[in-house]
């Protein structure tokens, strides 16, 4: 491969962040949609619950800081497979043939999305982090900090991987809420984000193990509040082998589907 | 020098042949045309030249490159405005501009220079920084027509360029496209079903239908197929005698007689008229009225394929109708 052709590629990459990162600041409706819900859920279940006690939190931390990494690990779910799955908006409303035209490489196409959506998911992130420091919640320094951003941008990663593979399979946007209902929600009660897996009955926990999300959320908490149920070196390898395989099979799906 | 070399190009969808090994070629600079109703495979036939959609079988090349085995060479010297707009409306014209030109690796200066130079074309200089939501449909088509020639391809395709456009913004877009093609030297090729579109702008046309090329040549060539204008004459008194009369006039190519009405094919009729009248009034015929018809490619169109374009979308309509219910069958 010669060297101006690699140029291209990077740049198609930039383009294609630059547009979502324009479409992003410019509706305002997307954005309170996205974040709206998981704000509503950090301040009405943080505050509702505050006084009840949840059993099986390890640790002894309180509700509040036992939701804060499982809102954000849901704000990234929904975020990125949203991200992932606008491939299908684009091709209803014709864009995505202006961009399959243009002579740069198909992987540099999926890669331009993947950053897109991810930087718009981390920002989402770090915006439920800072309203949950008003409501009380407290971080112990930059090193956690830094460590939920690398868990936020893997769990974005698999999550618009997992988004691509529905968009390469769905024609149209009609099968959409489908896959909110029936695949993204589930996901996100199976991860533990709002309560400790412990008290869900075995047979459900199976699934909870080959939920991806699980792993991002548990990492989140090893990360933010240092109590996690699994060591979270073991959280980060689970995950960032989710989110090379989603990505891999993701951007194989979206490259075999036709832009017609 | 050939820009477009197509060879036996197929494309199957299931089990519709929705493009039937055709072959044809396109010279450099050339301005033509796919004529056929909805559904004759114009749109496949462009999809696959622009390498949207891959061929079932045979060979395409676009600006010397194969359009399945070097596609990004190809995709480089193409431009390309779909039928539907394919904008994204939440940004301004000057960024989708400026996002296509980058995507086809322009520097900035330059980009910078052809985004005015494009904008200035097609009369939109002073809308570029309104959101394309706001854009009108006639807008939409002009800033997508400058978009393709922005990265100065060899060849631009369009699909259906003035669908669903009012008469003063085809017109306006016509002139644009004569224009690019004669001063730029563009090779450009449209899709169309307007008869007219094709008549006025291509230099030669390809008429397809059921995905087979029927037809292919300059549009007064094809007309001349037909034998001529058509002049039917309604006439009171002797039709025999007159019809007996202009058997002998060499310049009269055919002669049909139907209920009191004669009607004559004949080269440069306007021309041929007033004699004609003379004769028929010298012989005590009387002519009620006159009836000129030049040959359109709607006439060509007819004598091809043994139906009007207009029948022929219809009849399209239903083959679809029941290929989708027997799908929905297929389905459950």
């Amino acid at each position: 491969m010669d060297k101006s052709k690699k140029i291209t590629s990077w740049t198609a990459i930039y383009v294609l962040w630059l547009r979502e990162m324009k479409r992003f600041i410019r509706s305002r409706s997307r954005i309170f949609g996205m974040v709206g819900r998981p704000l509503f859920f950090l301040v009405f279940l943080g505050l509702g619950f505050k006084r009840i006690p949840v059993t099986f939190i390890p640790g002894g931390v309180d509700y509040l800081h036992f939701l804060v990494p499982g809102v954000i690990g849901m704000t990234m779910l929904f975020s990125s497979m949203f991200a992932g799955i606008s491939v299908l908006w684009d091709r209803e409303f014709g864009f995505l043939k202006e961009i399959m035209v243009a002579p740069v490489s198909r992987v540099s196409i999926v890669l331009g999305r993947m950053a897109g959506g991810t930087t718009t998911g981390v920002l989402q992130g770090i915006f439920i982090l800072s309203v949950s420091l008003l409501l009380g919640f407290k971080i112990t320094g930059a090193i956690p900090l830094i460590v939920s951003v690398i868990f936020m941008i893997l769990i974005s990663a698999t999550f618009i991987g997992l988004g691509l593979i529905f968009a390469s399979q769905m024609k149209d946007i009609q099968g959409f809420s489908i896959v909110m209902n029936f695949i993204i929600l589930p996901l996100f009660f199976l991860s533990g984000a709002l309560f400790p897996l412990e008290n869900l009955p075995v047979w459900i926990r199976y699934f909870s193990y080959i939920d991806p999300l699980t792993y991002g959320v548990d990492g989140l908490r090893g990360a933010l509040i240092g109590v996690s149920s699994l060591p979270i070196l073991f959280d980060f390898i689970i995950i960032a082998g989710f989110a090379v395989l989603m990505v891999l099979a993701g951007a194989y799906l979206f490259e075999k589907s036709e832009a017609v | 020098m050939q820009t477009i070399e197509v060879e036996n190009l197929t494309k199957q969808f299931n089990n519709l042949v929705a493009v039937d090994h055709i072959s044809f070629s396109v010279k450099r600079g050339e301005l033509f045309g796919l004529l056929g109703p909805n559904g004759a495979g114009k749109t496949t036939t462009i999809n696959m030249l622009a390498t949207l959609l891959r061929p079932t079988s045979g060979e395409a090349e676009v600006a010397g490159f194969d359009v399945t085995t070097n596609s990004d060479a190809a995709r480089k010297n193409i431009g390309i405005v779909f039928q539907d707009p394919a904008l994204d409306t939440r940004l301004t014209g000057w960024e989708n501009l400026e996002f296509h030109a980058m995507l086809y690796g322009l520097c900035k200066e330059e980009r910078r220079g052809r985004i005015r130079e494009v904008l200035k074309l097609v009369e939109l200089t002073d809308k570029a920084s309104a959101l394309v939501e706001h854009y009108s449909g006639g807008m939409k088509r002009r800033l997508e027509i400058a978009r393709g020639l922005i990265h100065k391809p060899e060849v631009l395709f369009l699909d259906e360029p003035t669908l669903g456009l009012d008469a003063q913004t085809r017109r306006r877009i016509w002139d644009y496209l004569k224009k690019f093609n004669r001063e730029g030297g563009v090779t450009i090729i449209l899709t169309t079903h307007y008869m007219e579109e094709a008549d006025y702008l291509c230099d030669r046309v390809a008429i397809i239908d059921y995905g087979k090329i029927v037809a292919l040549g300059a549009p007064d060539k094809l007309k001349d197929v037909l034998g001529g204008d058509v002049v039917s004459l309604e006439v009171a008194g002797d039709v025999e005698c007159l019809i007996s009369l202009l058997k002998d006039l060499k310049w009269i190519k055919t002669i049909k007689k139907h209920d009191g009405n004669v009607s004559l094919t004949m080269e440069k009729a306007d021309k041929r008229i007033p004699e004609l009248i003379n004769v028929a009034q010298k012989n005590g015929v009387q002519v009620m009225s006159v009836n000129l018809h030049k040959p359109s490619l709607e006439d060509v169109f007819l004598h091809f394929t043994g139906r009007t374009i207009r029948e022929r979308e219809a009849t399209q309509t239903e083959r679809s109708r029941e290929q989708v219910r027997i799908w929905t069958k297929a389905r459950r």
